[in-house]
């Protein structure tokens, strides 16, 4: 089996909560993932799944209680494994009394990078997330979008081989959404690996080759978008016209009328049945379609079989 | 190293920026009405008030600027989550701590080389001119350099575990305690039992003492600070906060960020 970029074993974390701290809640049991080498795969999940744990618990921001990972088949307790990796926080923060300019070439210090390399990298960076003519601007003086792309920029300064990134979309209108768009898409064309939470399942759908789908601290699901969709496809839909003068037909009484058009679902063993029935009375079809699932629909099955849980992880301190 | 130049470089520009050295406005603006007020109201003992006045002042806002800064350093990155990025960096948490120790240490010698070039200045001032025991004041500065870098590290470290406020009372109870660390030794209480005078002994020896540093009353007199009390001041400085610094970084090794 080829080296994973990202490995994950039973991983496991607890939160301290109550008088004392002497209560304790599940935030992450025993979680079991791996994520392969240049592939987008997107951590999906409500708020207080468990997401942004382990995420932290990948950057080594916390400790787990059990279980062990692995990024490009080093420890994450090996500091040196982290030169390969970029990292961007959740709502990210960062020394508002630097400009951009001097944010990134402070990051790029740690990186070893030699004074040229750091002004023409940074440079780069400016560039590719538009922030250009903002780069003597203290940090305190941009807005929370224009934060979003500094943490994008120092993410992926270094060029690591394994991007993390954590709720990337938050905070930003539709065109900085897009921008992050290209830029992971980028990402992956270049053939990095890059592991992205969010709760926009849109965005999962459109970027991700795999996701995989935590609630209540446990991995509910994994695989394509499509593969988990598919688990829950069901039914055909027809969509078509009927002439002024068609009789009134039984199959009607399901249907669902906008404008002109009408809209069936049906089982798919009632289909030519029922294309029959409407060819004759004159009907002009439109459209027949599988119905499947959602990403959505998946997801939002999963959360509100296990919403107790999730509320209860949500209480967790976080 | 590298990466310890870089933190203590950033939380160097970090002070200024937030214009801690402001402070030195403040200190000029009392070494100057004290320069001129002084020669007015205490005829013949000009000297001794100027140097008293000047070596208390930048006790003061260094003592000052020790406690709230370098609690600041590392609770302020936690709660405004600054940190999360940078130890995503290869960089390990000690060197962390330490870039942050190293960066307020050296705001607070460079504040302290400015303050005592005010002080050198009043002195000019009310004597118009310097003399060769006016050169003693630099030990006694060193020294509250020392004193510093040792409060620096002890609010690090009350920071690394506990709440800022917190940080602050256990940093200032622990300098105040430690001014009486030796006059704690000789306590011979007669109301107060042998192991209690022991566990009293014992703590002094604990406590940092800060009395190591204290040379003002040698020096407002012209009197040199001999060689071996600020050797061994040095020496004890240094143990005392690599113990500390040690103490810190692996607290905050395993540290939990929120």
């Amino acid at each position: 089996m080829p080296q994973a970029a990202i490995e994950i074993e039973n991983l496991s974390k607890q939160y301290p909560y109550g008088f004392l701290n002497l209560r304790k809640k599940k935030s992450l049991e025993s979680l079991n993932l791996r994520v392969e080498e240049g592939e987008v795969f997107g951590f999906l999940g409500p708020n207080g799944a468990g997401k942004s744990t382990t995420i932290k618990l990948l950057m080594r921001l916390i400790f787990p209680d059990g279980g062990t990972a692995r990024i490009l088949g080093k420890s994450i307790d090996d500091v040196s494994m982290h030169a390969c990796i970029g990292y961007l926080p959740e709502q990210p923060y960062f020394y508002d009394y630097l400009t951009a300019y001097e944010l990134l070439d402070y990051f790029a210090r740690f990186h070893g990078l030699t004074a040229n390399d750091r002004r023409e990298r940074v440079q780069v960076m400016l560039q590719k997330v538009g922030l250009e003519t903002a780069k003597k601007i203290q940090l305190r003086k941009y807005s929370k979008g224009m934060l979003q792309r500094v943490g994008l920029a120092q993410a992926i300064l270094h060029r690591p081989q394994v991007v993390v990134l954590d709720e990337p979309m938050s905070g930003l209108d539709p065109l900085g959404r897009r921008e992050v768009r290209d830029i992971i898409l980028e990402l992956k064309r270049e053939g990095r690996t890059v592991l992205f939470s969010t709760h926009v399942l849109s965005d999962a759908e459109m970027l991700c080759d795999r996701v995989g789908v935590i609630v209540g601290g446990k991995l509910r699901g994994v695989g394509a978008p499509g593969e988990l969709v598919d688990m829950k496809a069901q039914g055909m839909e027809i969509l078509f016209e009927l002439p002024k003068e068609a009789p009134n037909l039984a199959l009607m009484s399901k249907a669902t009328r906008t404008g002109d058009r009408y809209r069936l679902e049906l089982q798919e063993t009632e289909l030519y049945a029922v294309l029959e029935e409407l060819k004759a009375v004159g009907a002009r079809i439109l459209l027949v379609s599988q119905i499947k699932g959602t990403l959505e629909e998946f997801f939002m099955n999963l959360v509100e079989t296990d919403r107790a849980q999730a509320s209860a992880v949500e209480v967790s301190g976080k | 190293m590298s990466n310890i130049r870089a933190v203590a470089a950033n939380t160097f520009r970090e002070a200024v920026r937030d214009r801690v050295l402001y402070n030195l406005v403040f200190f000029a603006l009392l070494m100057m009405a004290a320069a001129i007020l002084v020669g007015q109201i205490s005829i013949g003992i000009e000297r001794d008030v100027i140097i008293s006045l000047g070596l208390s002042a930048i006790s003061l806002v260094g003592i000052f600027i020790a406690v709230f800064l370098g609690v600041a350093l590392v609770s302020k990155e936690m709660d405004k989550r600054t940190l999360y990025a940078l130890l995503a960096k290869p960089v390990h948490r000690w060197e962390f701590l330490l870039g942050k120790f190293c960066g307020l240490v050296m705001t607070l010698a460079i504040n302290t080389a400015a303050m005592a070039l005010g002080l050198y200045a009043a002195l000019w001032a009310v004597q118009h001119a310097l003399k060769s025991s006016d050169a003693y004041i630099l030990t006694a500065i060193y020294l509250i350099l020392l004193k510093l870098a040792l409060i620096v590290a002890l609010a690090l470290l009350f920071s690394c575990f506990t709440t800022p406020f917190l940080a602050i009372l256990f940093t200032t109870g622990l300098y105040a305690a430690g001014l009486f660390a030796t006059d704690l030794r000789a306590v011979r209480a007669v109301h107060l039992d042998t192991a209690t005078l022991e566990f009293l002994r014992g703590i002094s020896y604990v406590l940092p003492n800060f009395q190591n540093f204290d040379v003002m009353g040698l020096v407002v007199h012209g009197r040199a600070v001999p060689a071996g009390f600020a050797g061994y001041a040095t020496i004890y400085a240094f143990l005392y906060i690599t113990i500390v610094l040690l103490a810190a970084m692996a607290i905050f090794s395993r540290r939990n960020l929120k």
